[in-house]
């Protein structure tokens, strides 16, 4: 048996190669969107809901707030493509800026409450000792309430309107993202380079919020979309029950309490298009935070 | 305790203890023991001196170093630096000591923040002591110390994870030297390297220890890593230390009965000898630190027990100048 040398060519390759920079991020998408196709079909209700909300002054054909009292409860037609509510107002045009009040609510109040359980939940896996206990305890009163009746208790105390209803539906949002976030801290607190900052004498604030918080970000990502998804159902909930966003606003949520009913035999669209939009939206933000969280997890991400 | 020594050590250690509290129930917890990772270890490092500490798993060589980081709080005993005790000082009394002691971990993959650059991850001691306040002065003195230690200085905007494991163990040391520490402890910083990797980053170590006069605690496993490297050894066992020598007396002359066993378990790479020389592993299993034999630690697996080990804990004797054996059998 001989061995053969490697050739001089072959080292030297060995020696100058560096690995691979990350792949760009329309390649990311392009292999995303070949990979996941539910998951594309729920960005693609995402992006078309924004649209609309972004663009609503240009695509609504009428004033959202505007009554035709000449044209009430008027069935689909050319006029009005969805029809038109027992106030005349057109149906259509209060869908696409009623996407706008569920964007705004919906992403404030799951990134609100997202980041602050963000940051408490590190913290709390960081700190430790009484303070985690106690943090425990706070979040375990706090999860008792169903998300909806919080939510409920919170409007009650400081009244309704966009702003409250934001922060109605942030405040049951942080325990859950906090113990979540707790979790995957717990795991990344014993990880070396967090001694190693301890062993550097970096400050608390700087171990949580750059060596942690960074490395936590993954499962967070994900449970934030779902997050998304809750909080404009519960936006939904609350204008239904007239604790949310006030009237002539438009929300899904009011126009379903407008419409459903009364009017549920007579003018079904009236309550039929906003259930649509609301059942849409969120099954759009589930499919696309299922379909991220496989294509972030490793283990799945090349099959 | 330390004849060869002209000077005052750099790091002295004394009767350094730490147990782990073990709890019971969650409603109602009560302490039911401890773990006694560490129970009463002294020794002396002098300044530009490396000693290895070697031992098996779980011995507790690695809680001796984190507790001299104070990455732990002893439960009892000193830690002399440069003759200050550190051992009950608070967070904030340490951020001076954090600047003069350092850290080497063993896996190079855990041992870097995978979301920081490498350029990053040196430059952020620097930065959060104040040493260098001028960005562009700190760039330049991170490219100097990933040069030191072996890397192109363009590996300063590349991320952990496009690097072998033997350039992200040079960027931990880099790391460490950021902040020109005096001592160093290297926490099996070679175990988890390619055999032709740890040589490389052994002698990047020995190279380190001569430009900056650093000291080291070498604490490894390896015991051929430790004889090429380190001036004295300590070898541990269940939490305490039964023979400390300088390197060549100890490997050449070992005294006590569980270094002996520890020295016949390393192969020897030509296969002749390794067939005819005597192997005596020692018997059984390393007790529970919970609930660690009386007396000497080492009697249930001692081939020269006698019937006073159980009961008398043996300590560390000068048996021979610098040579400290804490065994009652041997003369």
């Amino acid at each position: 048996m001989t061995i053969v040398a490697p050739n001089r060519a072959a080292v030297a390759g060995l020696v100058e190669e560096l690995p691979e920079r990350k792949r760009s991020l329309a390649g990311v998408a392009l292999n995303f969107c070949r990979r996941q196709p539910l998951g594309t079909f729920g960005l693609a209700i995402v992006v078309i809901m924004f649209a609309a909300g972004i663009s609503a002054e240009w695509i609504a054909p009428y004033d959202p707030e505007e009554n035709d009292f000449s044209a009430m409860m008027e069935a689909p037609s050319w006029a009005h493509v969805l029809g038109t509510d027992q106030l005349g107002r057109d149906i259509f045009s209060r869908l696409v800026y009623g996407a706008r009040t569920a964007l705004i609510v919906g992403f404030s109040a799951a990134f609100m409450g997202g980041a602050i359980g963000l940051v408490l939940g590190v913290s709390s896996a960081y700190f430790g000792g009484w303070f985690d206990l106690l943090f425990q305890r706070v979040l375990d009163v706090l999860m008792a309430f169903p998300l909806i009746i919080l939510a409920l208790a919170v409007v009650a105390v400081f009244g309704t309107g966009v702003f409250n209803v934001i922060l109605a539906i942030t405040i049951p949002l942080i325990p859950r993202c906090g113990r979540v976030v707790r979790a995957s801290a717990l795991a990344v607190r014993e990880i070396p380079y967090v001694d190693a900052a301890r062993a550097l004498g970096f400050g608390h604030a700087r171990i949580v919020l750059r060596h942690m918080v960074p490395n936590v970000v993954a499962p967070f990502l994900i449970m934030l979309s779902a997050f998304v998804g809750q909080a404009i159902l519960a936006e939904a909930s609350l204008s239904y029950l007239g604790l949310g966003v006030q009237e002539p606003v438009p929300a899904w949520g009011l126009m379903l309490q407008g419409g459903a009913e009364e009017y549920a035999t007579t003018a079904p669209w009236i309550a039929v298009f906003p259930g649509l939009a609301i059942m849409l939206t969120v099954l759009g933000i589930s499919l696309f935070g299922d379909s991220l969280r496989d294509a972030i997890d490793p283990k799945l991400r090349d099959r | 305790m330390n004849a060869g020594l002209n000077q005052s050590p750099l790091l002295e250690v004394r009767g350094l203890a730490m147990h782990f509290p073990v709890s019971e129930g969650i409603v109602l917890s009560r302490k039911i023991g401890d773990v006694k990772a560490v129970d009463g270890v002294d020794f002396a490092i002098g300044r530009g001196e490396t000693l290895g500490l070697v031992g098996e798993s779980g011995c507790g060589k690695t809680t001796t170093g984190r507790c001299i980081l104070r990455l732990e709080r002893p439960t009892a005993g000193q830690i002399l630096f440069d003759g200050q005790d550190i051992s009950r000082m608070e967070r904030k009394e340490l951020v001076g000591l954090r600047r003069r002691m350092q850290v080497i971990f063993q896996d190079p993959y855990s041992s870097l923040n995978p979301r920081m650059k490498v350029g990053d991850i040196i430059a952020e001691p620097i930065k959060v002591h104040g040493v260098e306040p001028d960005a562009g002065r700190r760039r330049a003195r991170v490219h100097e110390l990933l040069s030191v230690c072996g890397l192109d200085p363009k590996f300063a905007d590349r991320y952990p994870h496009e690097m072998s494991g033997g350039q992200r163990q040079r960027v931990g040391i880099a790391r460490a030297l950021a902040l020109d520490p005096e001592f160093i402890v290297c926490d099996e910083a070679v175990s988890a390297l390619d055999v032709s990797i740890q040589a490389q980053v052994v002698n990047l170590l020995e190279d380190l220890r001569e430009r900056f006069n650093l000291t080291y605690l070498f604490i490894a496993h390896d015991l051929s890593v430790v004889r090429h490297l380190c001036q004295r050894v300590a070898v541990m066992y269940l939490g305490r230390i039964v023979e400390m020598a300088d390197c060549d007396e100890l490997f050449d002359n070992p005294l006590h009965p569980y270094t002996q066993a520890l020295l016949s378990a390393v192969p020897i790479p030509d296969p002749r000898v390794e067939a005819t020389r005597q192997f005596r592993p020692a018997p059984g299993e390393v007790p529970s630190p919970i609930n660690p034999p009386s007396g000497c630690v080492f009697h249930p697996r001692c081939p020269m027990a006698v019937e006073d080990c159980k009961r008398a804990r043996p300590v560390l004797r000068e048996l021979r100048p610098g040579h400290w054996v804490a065994c009652s059998e041997v003369h």
